[in-house]
């Protein structure tokens, strides 16, 4: 048994987990689902982007922001896509208190394996990651659910370029963080 | 009926976005460890999550399509920004341990590291928008195809690439369980 079946999220998860596959056919199923009633695809960036737009406001002052010539078309406001953010945070904390696997996490278990259990080291990371992976999902216009989920499965060229593109990078990047210090 | 818009369309949007975050965390996608393990080829959660989600997802709305009951949604491939953009994606995804919509779901279930690159994420997303002027005229205008699926530029019938996809679906995962992966 390796140290990183015995940790407690690893211990916790052995008992409430659903099956992968379940997992999947549900996200397929609520992909119909939204199709048929919203017709808005499932996902996240782009109200991500539009709280940027917020967040802007102070530091370039409102009329830069409205000017913008991109958030003129993404103002920030309580539509769809702000709302399906919220409840997906909703979601996630039921499910997680009612699994009764809430729980604070500040270092995991495999970045502590391989970096130390420093959280700066690892927040620091985090938030480098964070400021890429946002840009790329807004020039690629969308992140793994906007594009490789939702376009992924009408079999739009942007949605398997995506997923071929960023698995590519993101097996080359895991490669070099985590192989074996000689 | 449908589709619905107003209020209705705001408080089903938040029940659809509640259903997601539950799946993702019962999908323990939730969590660093499972989807770096994926990148690292020590578990294969985060693929089999989503290739069965596009494969059952896939089948249904073209089931759906072809009763006339929805519209395909499909966006524009522009390939000079979806090639850096998801260049820039995957390494931001491996350094994060997160994609945006499993950050977010990751925060409420507790992860502090996950909120600490949500603020990464807004500021990404503020660059992004002060570069937007120059990179509308420039990397996104680059060598667009179009609102493009593969079956329009390969000739091949959907069915065919959802077949495909779910022999190919099978015979990885098959291999994978048999490996406990």
């Amino acid at each position: 048994m390796t140290v990183s079946s015995l940790s407690p999220s690893t211990a916790a998860h052995g008992r409430i987990d659903w099956s992968p596959y379940l997992v999947g056919a549900g996200i397929g199923v609520l992909s119909w689902v939204v199709f048929v009633v919203v017709a808005a695809p499932i996902g996240i960036t782009t109200a991500v982007s539009q709280l940027s737009g917020g967040l802007a406001v102070p530091l370039v002052g409102a009329e830069a922001v409205a000017q913008n010539a991109y958030w003129a078309r993404h103002p920030m406001r309580l539509d769809y896509g702000t709302l399906f953010l919220v409840g997906t945070f909703l979601g996630a904390l039921a499910s997680s208190l009612a699994a009764r696997t809430w729980r604070l996490e500040q270092v995991p278990a495999v970045w502590a394996e391989r970096f130390g259990p420093s959280p700066l080291k690892r927040y620091a990371v985090a938030f480098i990651g964070g400021v890429i992976a946002m840009y790329g999902a807004r020039l690629a216009n969308g992140c793994t659910s906007g594009n490789g989920i939702s376009q992924g499965l009408q079999l739009a060229v942007v949605g398997w370029v995506f997923l071929a593109v960023m698995f590519a990078t993101g097996l080359l990047t895991a490669f070099i963080l985590f192989r074996q210090p000689r | 009926m449908f589709p619905m818009t107003g209020t209705a369309a705001l408080v089903l949007a938040v029940a659809f976005g509640f259903a997601f975050g539950w799946l993702l965390d019962r999908g323990r996608v939730t969590h660093y460890d499972t989807i770096l393990n994926q990148f690292r080829f020590k578990d294969f959660t985060v693929l089999k999550v989503m290739l069965t989600a596009i494969i059952v997802g896939g089948v249904g709305v073209l089931a759906l399509v072809d009763l006339g009951l929805v519209k395909m949604a499909v966006r524009d491939a522009n390939m000079g920004g979806v090639l850096l953009g998801s260049a820039l994606f995957g390494v931001g995804m491996v350094l994060y341990g997160y994609c945006p919509g499993t950050g977010v779901a990751a925060i409420a279930t507790g992860s502090v590291h996950a909120l600490v690159g949500a603020a990464g994420m807004l500021v990404g997303g503020m660059l992004y928008g002060f570069n937007y002027p120059w990179l509308k005229d420039t990397v996104l205008a680059w060598w667009n195809l179009g609102r493009v699926t593969l079956p329009d530029i390969t000739g091949v019938p959907a069915l065919v690439f959802f077949a495909a996809l779910a022999v190919l679906a099978v015979a990885l995962f098959s291999v994978v369980e048999s490996r406990r992966l």
